[in-house]
């Protein structure tokens, strides 16, 4: 466990979960990232601005961090754009599907204490667990 | 001006991925990957944003409304089905993968990365195909019933 960083995590945990709860108390929704983007994504007029004002905040952070030298490393990805392209097709159509994702489901369904959200959350914990022990151990031994 | 609420949402949400070091595709793989050196970190960020969002969102169940908004817009489903079993299960996979879940993702857009570009493109296709899908099963659906209300 080198790399366990409990001190910073429990500073960004208590910060995201203010945020959501700030976003319900101030706006009255959901601060679930893939509802927020996805309502972005049809051609029907309404409900945009303050979808457009939470994801802008969210990548304004990393360039006022990086304003007063705490700039954002490069995010590592896999080499192989194949690899990319379908983790964000399986990202977007599943969060679709299952209505949410890390954010609506593990932070503000559980949050809420929704017996969907604390299933979808264990059922994403599960599969991504077994993808990395395939991905990194099983194919590269 | 309503509209700054939602934008420090973001701003704060985005400043407790950064800080937590949850932004990195790394670190989350760190704590996805409990068979090489597991990094719990990402358990932490969870329990802690979520001693503050239980209280949280009590509060808020106790306000009649939001400060700018006329109404809770509260998810109406509660059921445990198949679509969220499913959907789930893939999303967990791609998370799995790359690392990236929609938060870190669009957040990382301030990098530029080619990569994460490609990524959230990737996500925004995945979502509008789903909702294409949706939307056509819902027309078959719709044209069977009333091809069986005309057959009747």
């Amino acid at each position: 466990m080198a790399n366990f960083t409990p001190v910073s995590a429990a500073i960004g945990g208590v910060l995201i979960g203010l945020s959501a709860v700030l976003l319900m108390l101030s706006t009255g929704r959901i601060a679930g990232i893939s509802g927020i983007f996805s309502g972005l994504l049809n051609l029907r007029g309404e409900d945009k601005g303050w979808r457009v004002a939470f994801i802008a905040g969210l990548i304004l952070a990393p360039i006022l961090a990086g304003m007063i030298g705490y700039g954002m490393a490069q995010p590592k990805l896999p080499s192989s754009w194949a690899v990319i392209v379908a983790a964000g097709l399986l990202v977007g159509f599943g969060t679709r599907l299952g209505g949410g994702c890390t954010s609506g489901h593990g932070i503000c369904g559980i949050g809420r204490l929704s017996p969907r959200s604390i299933v979808a959350t264990i059922v994403f914990m599960v599969t991504a667990v077994v993808t990395v022990a395939i991905t990194h151990h099983a194919l590269e031994g | 001006m309503w509209i700054i609420a939602p934008l420090l949402c973001g701003l704060i949400f985005g400043a407790g991925l950064l800080i937590s070091g949850m932004v990195q595709p790394t670190k989350v793989l760190g704590f996805l990957d409990i068979f090489g050196a597991w990094d719990p970190s990402l358990a932490v960020v969870m329990a802690a944003a979520l001693a503050v969002s239980i209280p949280g969102f009590l509060l808020a169940d106790r306000s009649a409304r939001p400060w700018f908004a006329g109404q809770y817009f509260r998810p109406g489903k509660s059921g445990i089905d198949l679509p969220l079993v499913a959907g789930a299960g893939l999303f967990g996979i791609g998370w799995g993968l790359v690392g990236l879940c929609p938060g870190p993702a669009l957040e990382s857009l301030a990098t530029l990365s080619p990569g994460i570009i490609v990524f959230v493109a990737a996500m925004a296709v995945g979502m509008i195909a789903h909702d294409a899908w949706q939307q056509s099963r819902l027309t078959a659906q719709r044209d069977r019933l009333l091809a069986s209300a005309t057959d009747g």
